[in-house]
Formats: structure tokens, C-alpha cells, sequence
């Protein structure tokens, strides 16, 4: 008897030493996750510190950029990232409000699913090829046709008219915003049309029970049970449009400046970062690029956690709802 | 409607015109010279073999942590208060910008050594594809039925066999289709390899160096004013959206299999 159970006990033992090892080893994996988004903001703020000791707050309201003084700035490009992802906004969020409802409402059932591949495809295209297509596709089709146009007729409207002045080059703000909002459709239009989805039938057959039309159905009745989903979906959209860096690169011009036109090179946070890191001599010249990844950092960090916890509380609702 | 129409559109042009002018510069050279200089004739092959390689090594490190972090939050972790907390850092990092990835690798990885090398871009792209791997990870996990961990743990088999021969056999194709997707997402990344794995104009190798790799030469050629070098991102950039695009098309294929199989079981 002892000679059989002595194997068994020290199989056993081994089993629950590969046990406590395996257990282990998940457990390490899910907190790398952890200590990888501390190390990221734990590094950005030590690569960072000697801009920001030097310039602090003037840091954030200067838009001089000049590695030789060793004097930097970072208004140009916050301002840059702000008014790209605004105008791919603008852009973008109408266009995937269309299609969602399309898909949901109108669509013949057997287009759906191609139509969804077909758009979920054009977010698994990488960046750059858009940063390529929008330079040396999109961006000369803008100098020598819309702008021009922009410039002769809305260039003189007051007030907005401000935003289409100067000269037509093809790369700059709007282009990039153009850009920005053929990246970021997919992502919206896949939440929009994810939330659409779960709108109970029954309170839309009550609606056009009462004779709604379908824009009254979708705009009066699906969009405002839908609303919390379509703002996590449009944040996240955001997000990614406030991050992207390449193909915001090729076509935004990379200037350091600010003007009021739309149609004038600039830059954003990233294509800087991407531009410049990898040549910036001296400490400061690379500290303040951390200190634009560090600001860039937080901005996104902090409207992707809205758009989650958005989205978050929409499933944990939705469950509910179903029990 | 008229916005699906504009959206099916921009998505046919943008692939129509990467076809017409990637396809100008496929030709035999381009798969097996390296890159030239300007002006002159060559290809992309070691920009080919660094992408290759940094995409191997970052999954191959990227990976295996993914999948047992994703083990974590389905199976262990089930009722921890920390499940939650990395489940949401887990989903920013999937959407952080990858630009940013690109500093904290040179901060630890690049300044350490002292250059850039190829090591430190596979580990960039270890941390891009670690987020995807751990989510659909966990996803897959949890379509395979309670039932199939209780009857294991009735035979008396301890939970890390539980998982490893009934519940990872269960969600193998699941767990494919998460390899894929991180493999079609850091195929095409550029931003964190500019400043980490750098760019090499040459056959190179050696993983402590700096290493040409598709996405950076792409970028470089396409900003340059040489024609031969403008042609060759147009080709660089076809091939890697054909790879990509191919790749999601497996990954989302296994996924449905996978999905009609375990409606069937049931």
C-alpha cells in the first residue's frame, strides 16, 4: 500500500506545484498589463521633466519652436491635433450615423454583411497606406480643384471665411482632417451600428405604429435609447483620431505654426513626435518631444476611459435589461 | 443610402489606386535586391525579412503573455476585484496612440543600449500586440460552456490542466484568430518603429542593430522627391495591405467556424 500511494502523493504534489506555477504565471501576465501603463506614463513624465522644469507652464502656452535657442512650445501642435480631429470629426460622424442607419434600417437584409465587411476592412488597412494615398492622391486633387474653389467663394463669407484664406497647397489642416475622418469612420460606424442594433423592436414597431416616418423612428425614438452607446462610440473615434501619427504625417505639412486658415501646413502632436524625435540633438530638444508625447498621452487616456466606461456601462445595462 | 455609398467608395479608391501603382512596382527585383540608392535600380528584401523578423519576435514575446493574462481574466481571475481594473486598462492600451508606445520603448530599450536596434522595435511591437491578444483571448475563453470545466474538475484534474488540455483544445481555433488579428495590427504599424528599430539601407541581420523594415521605408520613400523610391512605398504599401487584409479575412473565417462549431455542439 505504501509503495502505491507514495507515487500518487508526489504526483499530486507535482500537480499542485504546476498548479500554483500556472496560477502564477496568468496572474503576472494581467498585471503586466498593469505595470505597462504606468511604466508608459512613469517614463514619459522622467523623459519629460527636463522640459517641463524649464519651461513649465509656458510650455503649454507658446508656440515657438526653435531647436537651435533651444526654445519650445507646444501650442502649435496641441492646436494642430485639436483642429484635425475636429474636422474628421465633423466629417465622420454624419457619414457613419448614414451608414449605420443603413445598415440597421433601410439595408436589404442580404447587403448587410458585405457592406459591414466591407467597411470594418477599411479599418484593417494600416495607416501609412492612407498617409500615402492622402499624399499623393488626395492632396493634389484638393490644390488643384477644392481649394481654389474654397478660397474664391468661401474665402470671402465673413467669419467662417477666415478658415479658407491663403494659398491653395494641398497639404495642411483640412487635408488631414479628410484623412483623419477616413480612418476613424469604421470605428464609429461599428459602435453606432452595434447599439442601433440592440434597440428593442417592439418600441420601434410602436413608433411607426403611431405613424412615425423611419427618420422620425431612427432620429426621435433609436437615437436617444441609443445615446450613450453613440457617444462612447464617437470618443472612441475621437480617440483614435487624437493619436494617429502616420497618416497625419504625410499630409498635414509638419509647420510650427498657427494660422487661422485651414488650408496652411501645420502640425499635430504626433507627426511631430514622428518628424523630429528620431533626429533631435540635445537634451532639451528631446525632453520636450516627451513632454508632447506625455501631454498627448494624457488626452487620449483620459477620452478613451470616458468612451470605455461609456460603453462599459451600456453592456452592463443592457444585461440587465435582458434579465 | 448616400453616406454608405461615399464610404464603399473611398474604400475602392483607396484600394484601386494602391493596385494600379503598387503593381508598378512588382517586378522581380523588388522581392530580391535590397533597398537602393536613389535613382538606382533594387528592392525591398530586407526591408521583407526586418519586418518579418521584428513581427515574429514581437508575437512570439507578445503572445504568450497575452494568453495567459487573457487566461487570467477568464478563468482564475473570475471573481477577483483586479479583473476588472486590468480588463479597462487592457481596453485604453488597445486604443492608446502607438506613437507612444514608441517613446517608452526608447526611453527603456533604446537609451539603455545605447542605439537603435532591432530588438528594441520587436518589443515595441510586442506591447501594440499584447492588448488585442489578451482580449480576444478572454472573448474566446469565455464561449467555452461552464460545463466543460466541471466535468473536468469531477475527474479530479486540477485547474491549470482544466485549462490546458479541455479548455485552450476547445478555444483553439479561437485562440488562432487572436494571433492573426495582433499579427494583421502590428504588420502595418509605423510610428513606434521609426525611432526604435530605426532604418537600415542595407542587409542586416543582426538584431542589436538597426534594421530596415517595411513600414519605415515606405515612409522615408514616399517623402523623398525620387521617383524609383516613390514607386517602391507604392509597392511596400500594396504588399502590406494585401498581407493584412488577407490575414483579417482568415481571422474573421476561423472566427465564424469556430462560432457555427460550438453552435453546433450545443
Amino acid at each position: 500500500m505504501v509503495a502505491v500511494a507514495r507515487p500518487i502523493h508526489t504526483r499530486l504534489k507535482r500537480e499542485a506545484n504546476a498548479e500554483m506555477m500556472f496560477r502564477w504565471a496568468t496572474f503576472c501576465s494581467a498585471a503586466l498589463v498593469l505595470v505597462l501603463l504606468a511604466g508608459v506614463l512613469i517614463s514619459l513624465v522622467y523623459g519629460a521633466w527636463p522640459a517641463l522644469s524649464t519651461f513649465r507652464f509656458d510650455f503649454l502656452t507658446t508656440q515657438i519652436w526653435n531647436p537651435v535657442t533651444e526654445k519650445f512650445g507646444a501650442l502649435a501642435p496641441i492646436y494642430g491635433t485639436v483642429v484635425t480631429s475636429i474636422i474628421a470629426m465633423l466629417i465622420a460622424i454624419p457619414i457613419a450615423f448614414g451608414i449605420a442607419v443603413f445598415l440597421t434600417e433601410t439595408c436589404p437584409r442580404w447587403l448587410r454583411t458585405p457592406i459591414g465587411i466591407a467597411i470594418e476592412l477599411l479599418a484593417a488597412i494600416p495607416s501609412i497606406v492612407f498617409g500615402i494615398w492622402g499624399l499623393f492622391i488626395l492632396a493634389p486633387i484638393l490644390q488643384l480643384h477644392v481649394q481654389p474653389w474654397l478660397i474664391e467663394h468661401v474665402g470671402p463669407w465673413p467669419i467662417i471665411g477666415v478658415l479658407f484664406q491663403g494659398t491653395p497647397y494641398g497639404i495642411g489642416l483640412l487635408t488631414a482632417g479628410i484623412v483623419l475622418a477616413i480612418m476613424v469612420l469604421p470605428f464609429i460606424t461599428a459602435v453606432m451600428r452595434e447599439v442601433f442594433l440592440v434597440t428593442p423592436t417592439s418600441i420601434k414597431e410602436a413608433a411607426y405604429g403611431v405613424g412615425a416616418t423611419q427618420w422620425e423612428v431612427v432620429w426621435d425614438v433609436v437615437l436617444p435609447w441609443s445615446r450613450t452607446g453613440v457617444i462612447g462610440g464617437i470618443m472612441l473615434g475621437l480617440g483614435r483620431a487624437l493619436g494617429e501619427t502616420m497618416a497625419v504625417t504625410f499630409v498635414v505639412g509638419n509647420a510650427h505654426r498657427i494660422s487661422t486658415s485651414l488650408l496652411a501646413p501645420s502640425t499635430t502632436i504626433a507627426a511631430s513626435i514622428a518628424n523630429e524625435f528620431a533626429e533631435a540633438v540635445g537634451k532639451l530638444y528631446t525632453s520636450s518631444l516627451m513632454a508632447l508625447g506625455l501631454i498627448l498621452f494624457v488626452i487620449t487616456f483620459v477620452v478613451i476611459a470616458c468612451a470605455r466606461l461609456l460603453l462599459l456601462r451600456l453592456e452592463s445595462g443592457g444585461n440587465k435589461r435582458q434579465v | 443610402m448616400l453616406a454608405t455609398l461615399l464610404g464603399l467608395a473611398v474604400l475602392a479608391a483607396i484600394l484601386g489606386t494602391l493596385f494600379l501603382e503598387g503593381f508598378k512596382g512588382w517586378s522581380w527585383t523588388t522581392f530580391t535586391q535590397s533597398t537602393p540608392a536613389p535613382q538606382s535600380e533594387g528592392g525591398l528584401l530586407n526591408a521583407i525579412f526586418g519586418s518579418f523578423v521584428m513581427t515574429l519576435i514581437g508575437i512570439g514575446l507578445g503572445a504568450p503573455i497575452g494568453m495567459l493574462a487573457g487566461t487570467y481574466l477568464s478563468e482564475y481571475g473570475r471573481r477577483s476585484k483586479l479583473t476588472p481594473i486590468v480588463r479597462f486598462i487592457n481596453d485604453v492600451l488597445l486604443s492608446a496612440p502607438s506613437i507612444v508606445v514608441g517613446l517608452f520603448v526608447y526611453t527603456i530599450v533604446v537609451t539603455t543600449m545605447g542605439h537603435f536596434s532591432a530588438i528594441a522595435g520587436a518589443v515595441a511591437l510586442a506591447i501594440i500586440a499584447m492588448p488585442v491578444i489578451v482580449r480576444t483571448t478572454e472573448d474566446m475563453l469565455r464561449l467555452v460552456p461552464t460545463s466543460m470545466r466541471e466535468g473536468s474538475a469531477a475527474l479530479g484534474a486540477q485547474p491549470w490542466r482544466t485549462i490546458t488540455s479541455v479548455i485552450y483544445p476547445a478555444a483553439r481555433s479561437g485562440m488562432i484568430t487572436s494571433v492573426l488579428l495582433a499579427v494583421a495590427r502590428i504588420s502595418g504599424e509605423t510610428a513606434p518603429l521609426l525611432f526604435t528599430a530605426l532604418n537600415n539601407q542595407f542587409w542586416s541581420t543582426d538584431l542589436t542593430k538597426p534594421m530596415a523594415n517595411l513600414p519605415t521605408v515606405i515612409y522615408n520613400y514616399a517623402m523623398s522627391p525620387y521617383e524609383n523610391w516613390q514607386t517602391l512605398a507604392w509597392a511596400g504599401a500594396l504588399m502590406i495591405t494585401v498581407f493584412v487584409l488577407v490575414l483579417s479575412i482568415i481571422a474573421r473565417s476561423t472566427a465564424a467556424l469556430f462560432g457555427a462549431g460550438r453552435g453546433g455542439s450545443q
